[in-house]
């Protein structure tokens, strides 16, 4: 008797001791989970029953099922694997641009000097103009032949003058990486900043007596302790860039090869009403975005998951 | 008003570490009760259970006669204050200390009443209107004790709640502390790590370690008949000297010299005959053996070598090393240091500190030989396998180590009425 | 031995001046580089913005050439486009649609945020990774089943079929974000609120939220920005001027004359719906550093 009374208080202990407290986190985390899965997870799924059919552009409400001929069409498609091409090449040099140059700006930034405020409020301008406008300010400085960038160029006699921009093969995609790093490498610059921000000055002052010099302060010291702060800007980055859409849309409407993988789908979907390979090509591109960043954390960043289970 | 009951109180994390083991205690309504330890002892974990911002894995806790183990805090009418004040940044002070009675629904005028009453016995009338920012750390202090006074709870609850102030103010607030509580005259569970709060705060102090507890008694009950290695090298400061010692017949041969032992200690030491023990002497149980006097007899004299010499005025403090050829080893008395710190307690086998505590009008100088004497009737000896004290028959809540010696923690008699 | 001593003492004075002397020229080097590159990071962020103000107060033929200061600066596109009641609708739009998933990113957000932050409850690992996966979805893989579920529905084109979608991905960073602060309130506070008599909710209401103001500053500005900005769903979920926020109105404008890109107004445009952006951000510039590198320093 004893011992079930035991089991009883045991019980009844599991059932109500800070109950209170876990219904409450599970009330508190509901909306906002409902709201993820019903307009974002859910959607996801949908769309791969979508990509599993063909519709017919005649008879609204027409399809059937066609399994996964849309996936083996859109992969047989040269098109799929311009865009594929196109949005690596986007991503690999633009991010590591807005890297180097984050990293340097941030190192200035991080400098004591008068005016540091200013410098530090700057940098967040270019991140707050509207991503579209910034396409379509950087169509405008690169026109060919008018405007500035073209024109700067001839007039100082340097290559590039006669060029045709965003309306060239390569060119194009140059054109969209610097609008890109214009518009990002500022603000990678500011997570950076933060990172520069919790090194102690000690150490330096310790490398220092020990007769390094600033630059290998730099790669033996900073460096290294700025990792974690750069395998987090570097994952949010590359995940962007992944996804771009309003820029090459803006700027070059994804001519000369700079159709990205969302703009690609984003094309099979309206302008040519092909709902079931745009279908397949937008899950594609959320299998790609979704398998970087699984090998990202698993192979790169230890420390992003180590964060992750801390919170 | 109540009386809080713990019985058997555990507390298991999903690691599998127990930072509570099986803790049984009551404090009586009214009372003050301390629990002191070495930090991670699992006094604070204790105390938050109470609390019940900790869930209890197993045992139960009663306030009053109910038993509260699944109550969520604001249910169980205690008041807490906390190490670091917890004082709300964004609130006034009076409404700090309103806060509790304003969620309890308390009307404005009957708020306004209390808080300004708590605020005149302790000093804050003109700080009412300010930010905590604005206040020193005594007057935060003070705003966190407000806060429980004003509730007029079961219980006040208090977590190191000195250790942030300075050493004057500490001192202060401590007497301050003590004078509240006794006026109020509400049960009081107070934690601490600092041995002198321990002992001159609580009409009960209760040493744990190790999650278990080790001995529970007035300050004095502890400080003369302490259970066990830990509570005596624990409490006291200076701490005991230890070194080791053997029985040999009615004399126990230490390293300074053979001690008789009067007659009902001797008695208590069957079976330890020719085993190495650890001796314990507190040092005001040494003195400068030209001024004892009649007492002469009640231990004997050696001659010590003072290396330094201490004098505060009215003590006075001689360090001196004593020799020893016994080789003794005690996981008890290493992990004792580890615990209170490393140096306090001298570790035997090879050569031991020992610090006395002398007549300021002795004039033993340093550098020179001089004859001590020691109380022989003061003397304490520990078993070094389990730490236990062989020359007290003082009994506790045995919970000295699980399970040891076939003592029942509940058959235990409470511990003795100290108030 | 007098001046043996003295060669000795002299000795390192004289070094020590020659490095001293050698220091000072390292330093103002030294600030030359840092005043060089200020200055650079300085032109390569601002220059752009200007040349948008720049080509809005050009007009006509101005606008083909890349002249540094407009010849005849002229207010023309900022009054047509305040015509266009395209343009002042979608300015509408977007403030409306803005405003009301920052505001229930805000509220549902910091609920999540606490509980991840503060409460003990089954599930939470999960929780965390449906969050961070959340962050990697690809709007464009959302856009063609939200256009079906809004048609059945009968919110396609529609202010209202913009909102779930936008608070769904401006939730993951708001949570984050508010989680992080909540994490730096002391837990104490939140504890002596319970011992107090408080519930769990009036702990979170009365004592964390109140202190949380700055990352509700922060959250909130980071989630107006991301839907001030968005443009791939505000594109496919529209159809009509009447229900398009600013992004998408823009890639609809037309100039006075036809086949021409409308450079004046677009651009003009952009300076007015980036302005009051920059404003917030250069106020709320500590914030938003503060709160977008709350969890990337820590790692």
């Amino acid at each position: 008797m004893e011992a079930a009374s035991a089991a009883v208080r045991q019980k009844q202990k599991r059932r109500s001791g800070f109950s209170a407290e876990r219904r409450l986190g599970t009330a508190m985390m509901a909306p906002s989970l409902v709201v993820m899965a019903l307009v974002a997870a859910f959607p996801i799924g949908y769309a791969i029953w979508l990509s599993l059919n063909e519709y017919s552009v005649r008879t609204p409400g027409l399809s059937r099922f066609v399994g996964i001929d849309n996936y083996t069409e859109a992969l047989g498609d040269s098109r799929f694997w311009d865009a594929f091409r196109a949005t690596f090449i986007f991503t690999g040099i633009s991010v590591s641009i807005e890297l180097v140059l984050g990293v340097a700006f941030a190192l200035a930034m991080h400098q004591a000097f008068r005016g540091r405020a200013v410098l530090r409020a700057t940098v967040l301008v270019p991140w707050a103009v509207l991503t579209f406008g910034t396409g379509l300010l950087w169509r405008s400085i690169f026109e060919p032949n008018l405007g500035f960038a073209p024109s700067m160029l001839s007039a100082l006699g340097l290559p590039g003058g006669d060029v045709l921009w965003y309306g060239e093969d390569g060119w194009a995609m140059a054109t969209l990486i610097f609008a890109d790093v214009w518009k990002t490498a500022p603000f990678m610059a500011l997570l950076l900043l933060a990172g520069l921000q919790v090194i102690p000055e000690e150490v330096y002052d310790a490398a220092k007596v020990d007769g390094a010099t600033a630059w290998q302060r730099f790669t033996r010291i900073t460096l290294p302790l700025l990792k974690p702060a750069i395998l987090v800007a570097l994952l949010f980055r590359t995940l962007d860039a992944l996804r771009v859409f309003d820029l090459p849309f803006a700027l070059t409407n994804g001519a000369n090869g700079t159709t990205t993988l969302s703009l690609h789908a984003y094309n099979e979907l309206t302008k040519n009403r092909l709902v079931g390979e745009g279908s397949a090509l937008a899950v594609l591109t959320f299998v790609v975005v979704m398998t970087v960043s699984f090998l990202y954390i698993r192979f790169v960043g230890g420390n992003i998951r180590a964060m992750a289970e801390e919170s | 008003m109540a009386q809080i009951t713990l019985d058997k109180l555990t507390k298991r994390y999903p690691d599998g570490f127990e930072a509570v083991k099986e803790m049984s205690l009551t404090v009586e309504d009214g009372e003050f009760v301390i629990l002191v330890g070495p930090s991670g002892c699992g006094k604070s974990t204790a105390l938050r259970m109470i609390a019940g911002l900790e869930d209890i894995t197993d045992g139960e806790l009663r306030i009053g006669d109910e038993v509260v183990n699944d109550k969520a805090p604001k249910d169980r009418d205690i008041a807490m204050v906390f190490q670091n004040y917890a004082l709300y940044p964004h609130m006034s002070v009076r409404d700090n200390m309103g806060f509790a009675l304003k969620l309890r629904g308390t009307d404005k005028a009957e708020i306004d009443k209390k808080v300004e009453e708590a605020a005149r016995i302790l000093d804050l009338e003109q700080h009412l209107d300010r930010r905590p920012a604005n206040l020193s750390g005594g007057q935060r202090q003070r705003v966190a004790m407000g806060r429980a006074i004003v509730r007029d709870p079961a219980a006040f609850l208090m977590d190191e709640p000195l250790s942030n102030l300075d050493a004057k103010l500490r001192v202060q607030m401590r007497t301050e502390v003590s004078r509240i509580q006794k006026n109020l005259g509400t049960t009081t569970i107070y934690v601490t790590h600092d041995q002198t709060e321990a002992m001159t705060l609580g009409d009960r102090v209760a040493v744990m370690r190790s999650g278990l507890l080790q001995q529970v008694g007035s300050p004095m009950e502890l400080y003369n008949h302490p259970l066990n290695l830990f509570v005596a090298g624990f409490i006291g400061s200076p701490a005991m000297n230890f070194m080791p010692a053997t029985v040999e017949g009615e004399t126990v041969k230490l390293p300074i010299g053979d001690v008789r032992l009067p007659d009902e200690v001797h008695g208590r030491l069957g079976g330890t005959e020719g085993k190495t023990l650890i001796a314990g002497v507190r040092p005001e149980n040494f003195e400068d053996a030209s001024l004892v006097g009649d007492a002469r007899d009640r231990g004997s004299t050696f001659p010590a070598h003072i290396e330094v010499l201490e004098s505060l005025g009215s003590e006075l403090y001689a360090h001196f090393t004593v020799a020893s050829e016994q080789q003794i080893e005690s996981q008890e008395l290493r992990e004792l240091a580890e615990d209170v710190g490393g140096g306090e307690v001298p570790m035997a086998g090879e050569e031991g500190r020992i610090v006395a505590r002398l007549d300021p009008a002795s004039e033993v100088r340093v550098g020179q030989e001089s004859e001590l004497w020691v109380d022989a009737t003061r003397v304490h000896l520990f078993d070094p396998e389990d730490g236990r004290n062989l020359t007290t028959d003082a009994k506790g809540p045995a919970a000295v180590d699980g399970g040891q010696g076939g003592r029942d923690p509940e058959a235990a008699p409470p511990p003795a009425e100290t108030r | 031995m007098t001046s043996e001593a003295a060669r000795v003492a002299g000795a390192p004075a004289r070094a020590g001046a020659r490095i001293s002397q050698e220091k000072r020229r390292r330093d103002r080097r030294n600030r030359i580089l840092l005043w060089a590159a200020v200055v650079a990071i300085m032109v390569f962020c601002l220059f752009p913005f200007y040349w948008l103000i720049n080509t809005s107060l050009k007009t006509g033929q101005d606008l083909s050439t890349a002249k540094i200061f407009p010849p005849n600066p002229s207010l023309d596109n900022y009054k047509s486009i305040f015509e266009d009641s395209n343009f002042t609708t979608a300015l509408r739009n977007s403030v409306i649609v803005s405003g009301i998933t920052t505001a229930l990113a805000l509220v549902i957000g910091s609920f999540a945020g606490y509980a991840l932050a503060r409460l003990r409850f089954r599930g939470k690992f999960i929780m965390l990774a449906i969050i961070l996966s959340i962050t990697t979805f690809p709007p464009i893989a959302i856009a063609a089943p939200l256009f079906k579920f809004w048609t059945d529905l009968g919110i396609y084109d529609t202010l209202l079929g913009l909102v779930p979608p936008f608070l769904a991905f401006t939730l993951p960073l708001t949570i984050y974000v508010l989680a992080s602060f909540f994490k730096e309130i002391p837990k104490d506070l939140s504890e002596a609120a319970l011992v107090d008599g408080a519930t769990h909710f009036q702990a979170f209401r009365k004592v964390v939220m109140p202190l949380a103001a700055p990352g509700l500053v922060t959250a909130g500005l980071l989630s107006f920005i991301w839907a001030w900005n968005e443009f791939l769903l505000a594109i496919t979920l529209t159809s009509s001027p009447s229900a398009r926020p600013v992004p998408p109105a823009l890639a609809f404008f037309t100039g006075s004359q036809k086949f021409e890109v409308p450079l004046g107004t677009i651009t003009a445009a952009t300076v007015v719906v980036t302005v009051p952006l920059v404003a917030l951000v250069l106020i709320f510039q500590k914030r938003i550093v503060a709160g977008l590198t709350a969890g990337a320093v820590k790692g």
